[in-house]
């Protein structure tokens, strides 16, 4: 009975990773990129002069914000790729998610990086800075975008929703920025030390910053390709599972 | 588009005649938003400041009323699989968005009309412009009724999650917040606010409306579809 069934073994004959000969050279070159962040940002960097050691979360701290953006300008792009393209493939569908989960990741570590810093540099975890706010709404939102990603029965199904959400929050966050800039311009300044404010840095910093800020992106690159891997496995797996129960409900009829 | 607009009138009658005969939004919605009204005051403990916070309260109370007043108007909808009947028939689903939008609309207003009664009696404050107040009403409620109905869609395809709303509606209502507050407090001069401060909020209201009505109008079919 089982063996009229096309296809019904989903068990794969070898086990099968999602990395490549490529992939596994990029994240080597990430990997040595972060150990110079690392022993760079701890030791060979000066501390600041105001700021002390604290100003070493700025290497952490810069990167995970830049990726955090980073990954949503991907995810739009992705999105509307996938729904001006003629083939709608999904695989831009998969980049555009595997690019919104690593930016939440990064936009958390960019939020509690922050607020750390905030405390012992402008006394508080939190200013209502036009910025800041948009930040943790762009956070919120993305984690609404993906609880909806974890609906829908088929991949197509999920595909279409998401980019359309995803277009979506691009037209809410510069509305969300711009109205907290009025209800912030109408209101008190916040009295702390201004998060502009013009920051002189020493060569060596501002050389390991970058080497965050390649090292950071790399590892965005890296997680988002091996994601979106992992990603249409499962989607075929799901696929192949509907084949199959058609199968099974043509044979059994 | 004469299409689009009998298929709008006809879905907001049809969303009006349901709650004319079930009066949910009447008989729980409203009462539920006057309670929230007694509750802030309650939290607050300070007449004073109740009275200078009275719009941000009046629009905080609106936004949980917008919730529950969608939730209510897509379980109806998605019960027995009837917007899916409705998009399978071939009905023009921008005429869907924008009558459901329309009669979302009419809610909102006759609760929002009750909240700004209740902050009058309960803050003590006094409307010092009508006409500002009767514009600030009907730009935030536009803007409010098309949001609620994009991601009322978007719950409805995703197939009934209603823990999902707020989550993906309150992020976007921030702007509306803001703006209809800072209006409000216009309306009622608290804090020394006057009329002409206002209207800029007016605008940016308005603005918002007008993208979301578009950008849902050309995106429900795309959404509510399970």
């Amino acid at each position: 009975m089982a063996a009229v069934v096309p296809g019904a073994d989903l068990t794969p004959t070898r086990p099968r990773g999602v990395a490549t000969r490529s992939t596994r050279a990029f994240g080597a070159l990430a990997a040595v990129l972060f150990a110079w962040v690392l022993v760079g940002g701890l030791w060979f960097t000066p501390a600041d002069q105001d700021q002390g050691n604290s100003v070493r979360i700025m290497y952490v701290h810069v990167p995970s914000a830049w990726v955090a953006y980073l990954a949503f300008v991907v995810t739009a792009v992705a999105s509307a790729c996938y729904l001006l393209g003629r083939r709608r493939s999904l695989g831009f569908d998969r980049v555009a998610g595997a690019s919104a989960e690593v930016g939440v990741l990064f936009m958390a570590l960019a939020l509690v990086s922050g607020s750390l810093w905030g405390r012992p540099t402008w006394g508080t975890f939190w200013v209502w800075d036009p910025r800041l706010t948009t930040t943790a709404f762009l956070f919120v939102t993305y984690v609404g975008y993906l609880a909806v990603r974890g609906t829908g029965a088929t991949p197509e199904q999920r595909a279409r929703r998401s980019a359309v959400l995803a277009l979506l929050a691009v037209l809410e966050i510069p509305l969300v920025h711009f109205s907290v800039v009025l209800w912030r311009s109408l209101h008190q300044q916040a009295s702390v030390l201004s998060p502009d404010g013009d920051v002189k840095m020493d060569g060596l910093m501002l050389f390991t910053l970058f080497v965050g800020v390649v090292a950071f992106t790399s590892l965005f690159a890296w997680l988002v390709v091996h994601r979106q891997r992992v990603q249409a496995m499962s989607d075929a797996i799901a696929v192949r599972a509907l084949d199959d129960a058609i199968a099974v409900r043509g044979v059994a009829g | 588009m004469t299409g689009t607009l009998s298929t709008a009138r006809t879905i907001a009658a049809k969303d009006l005649a349901v709650e004319r005969r079930s009066r949910v939004v009447v008989n729980q919605v409203l009462p539920f938003a006057g309670l929230v009204m007694v509750m802030f005051a309650f939290a607050l403990d300070d007449d004073a400041l109740a009275s200078r916070v009275a719009g941000g309260l009046v629009w905080l109370a609106a936004l949980l009323a917008l919730l529950v007043t969608v939730q209510r108007s897509f379980a109806v909808d998605a019960a027995d699989g009837a917007l899916e009947a409705i998009r399978a028939a071939g009905a023009d689903m921008r005429g869907v968005f924008l009558g459901k939008v329309a009669a979302l609309a009419v809610h909102l207003l006759v609760l929002e009309l009750v909240l700004v009664a209740a902050a009058v009696v309960l803050y003590r404050v006094s409307v010092r412009d009508p006409l500002l107040l009767a514009a600030v009403l009907v730009a935030a409620t536009a803007g409010l009724a098309a949001i609620g109905c994009i991601y009322g869609g978007v719950v409805a395809g995703a197939g009934g999650r209603e823990t999902l709303l707020p989550l993906l509606l309150m992020p976007v209502a921030a702007p509306v917040l803001i703006g209809a507050t800072r209006a409000t407090e216009s309306v009622f001069a608290s804090g020394g606010a006057t009329a002409a401060e206002g209207w800029p909020w007016v605008g940016l209201l308005a603005a918002f409306a007008a993208i979301f009505l578009v950008a849902g109008a050309m995106s429900f079919a795309a959404l509510v579809e399970e």
